[in-house]
């Protein structure tokens, strides 16, 4: 499919369901909107993101009853430095959408999505890892795949890609 | 003389529990995975999986690398799938690039995605047999799997690190005699699966270990992020191949095995299905595969033939930018997830425009399943903890990437 670009007026993308019901329950926790290569990305403002999801996993329209996945990316030099990523899928709908939270540099936090969906504990522990994300309201904030005793968090940009030496 | 007084011997009932630690070399994990057990008796009070023994920073490494060579890292995640990741991975770097994929290259890659479940299920089946005490499944499991490494040799030079599929396309034309040796295979492969079952699904013991061990409920399993069959064994009915296809998955018929139970048995069932499912859409794929060529035309970012860069200017060019500079992907992210035999496999890439992936996030369908361990076991007997890890069908490279 040749690429069209991408849509980010929420006029347009107000149908949608998920920008629908998030945007009927609180205007102001949503962002900004982007639909491109057929997906859909929901900015969430950081403070509305674990209210956000058990809306959009409880209203019947939507359904997004699964959390595929939880990442990060680093933007680093550039301010706000994370966008946290979410992936919700509904199983009953076969749809897809991503969620994303952006965070500043300085002490990043965002509230674990542990209580809405338990499987969020390894992915968020990841970024926990990796990032060095705070997730608040974590049952069990620890790194997951680095050593206990490692310094620095590897996956952040200005982590050399050889490590620390 | 009080510090010379003996330990106190502990009240019955208090401080029954021990921790007990399985693995990181326990035979049964397949891999490095430590399972801490906090056990009374034979009862597991509190599981607990730590995993993170065998992470390479492999996203990492991907940032570092041209999108092309990323291909083979993606081989090195999951071992056991090396064509399922190799396929994530290329579809969705052709999703950013907005490529068309030639149909015959399509149906190849659903073709030799198929012959990859059938291996990771095969090792899957013989290794869980053998855990639970049955030992010449093994061997029968690893007969037929050779046949498939043996024909993933054929195509691809190597029988494991694959590195088979391209950006754009696949490598090469499949050798002579290949298309022969598949049909071949998927003539007795159904007989083989009957052998298996005939000395498990009615075995009476391998019913005992399997009945009513580790259930979950399909609520469970959605909650904490289940996929692939450990989801289907407890009666959730999606597949991505069916529900949400790609590589023109659209165009083959098969069903999708679903057990209500929940249980070992239940799972087990399911991917013996998927065996024969399998094979019936190996046979579509051999029956209908399209004429035509294996690589998308798009001179940039698919290598161009041997023959043409001998006498072609241009080819040579492409040859050499593409080799040395990459090829910029235009800004955007994607999230394409394909049906591994665990699960659903995700990459997450996003380009800044550059030749190099900006960030590339592995979604591991073992990395989730792995968190319904707990649920399967606790309050239930020591014996069942490795019941329920090979049910789970976990590959350790791919949990920790």
């Amino acid at each position: 499919m040749p690429l069209v670009p991408a849509i980010t007026d929420l006029e347009q993308l107000k149908s949608h369901p998920a920008v629908a019901c998030l945007l009927g329950w609180n205007a102001a926790a949503v962002q900004g909107v982007k639909f491109d290569r057929d997906e859909m990305t929901i900015y969430v403002d950081r403070a509305n993101i674990r209210e956000a999801c058990a809306i959009l996993k409880d209203d019947s329209e939507c359904a997004f009853n699964f959390l595929s996945d939880v990442t990060c990316v680093d933007w680093y030099p550039a301010e706000p430095r994370f966008e946290v990523v979410y992936h919700l899928l509904s199983i009953p709908k076969k749809e897809r959408v991503r969620l994303k939270v952006r965070l500043n540099s300085a002490s990043p936090a965002v509230e674990s999505l542990t209580s809405v969906w338990p499987g969020a504990n390894y992915f968020e522990r990841e970024v926990f890892d990796l990032f060095g994300i705070r997730f608040t309201g974590h049952p069990y904030l620890r790194r997951i795949l680095m050593p206990e005793d490692w310094e620095g968090h590897p996956l952040r940009k200005d982590y050399p890609v050889e490590g620390y030496r | 003389m009080a510090h010379l007084n003996p330990t106190p011997v502990l009240e019955p009932g208090q401080d029954r529990t021990m921790i007990l630690n399985m693995g990181p070399q326990h035979p049964s994990t397949h891999g490095v995975l430590r399972v801490l057990l906090e056990i009374d008796g034979e009862t597991v009070v509190r599981l607990m999986p730590d995993i993170g023994f065998l992470h390479t920073g492999i996203e990492k490494t991907c940032e570092a690398k041209f999108y092309q060579q990323v291909v083979p890292l993606t081989d090195r995640i999951d071992y056991l799938c090396p064509m399922t990741n190799n396929l994530c991975y290329v579809l969705a770097v052709e999703k950013l690039l907005g490529l068309e994929i030639p149909p015959k290259a399509q149906w190849l890659r659903v073709l030799l995605n198929e012959l990859t479940r059938i291996n990771s299920h095969l090792v899957w089946l013989g290794t869980h047999a053998m855990d639970i005490g049955a030992l010449t499944v093994f061997l029968y499991c690893f007969r037929e799997r050779e046949e498939v490494l043996r024909m993933f040799e054929m195509v691809s030079g190597q029988r494991m690190m694959t590195s088979y599929f391209r950006v754009g396309g696949i490598a090469l034309e499949p050798p002579l005699g290949f298309f022969d040796r598949v049909r071949d295979f998927a003539g007795y492969f159904p007989e083989r699966i009957d052998q298996y079952e005939n000395l498990l699904t009615g075995n009476p013991i391998w019913m005992m270990r399997t009945k009513g061990v580790a259930r979950m409920t399909a609520e469970d399993a959605i909650a904490l992020g289940a996929t692939g069959p450990t989801l289907r064994g407890s009666g959730v009915d999606i597949d991505l191949r069916r529900d949400m296809p790609y590589s023109s998955y659209e165009k083959f018929q098969f069903k999708v095995p679903v057990s209500q139970e929940g249980d070992v048995f239940a799972r087990y069932m399911c991917r013996v299905q998927e065996l024969r499912e399998s094979t019936a859409i190996v046979r579509q794929a051999l029956d209908g595969m399209p004429e035509g060529p294996i690589k998308a035309d798009a001179p940039g970012v698919v290598l161009p033939d041997r023959e043409k860069m001998k006498t072609q200017m241009e080819s040579l060019i492409y040859h050499f930018k593409i080799i040395t500079e990459g090829f910029a992907v235009p800004p955007g992210e994607v999230y394409q997830a394909v049906e591994s035999p665990r699960g659903e496999m995700g990459y997450y890439i996003v380009s800044d425009g550059t030749a190099k992936p900006y960030r590339v996030h592995m979604r591991s369908a073992c990395f989730a399943n792995l968190q319904t361990l707990p649920k399967m076991c606790e309050g239930r007997l020591l014996a069942d903890v490795v019941a329920a890890i090979g049910s789970i069908d976990i590959v350790l490279g791919e949990i920790d990437r």
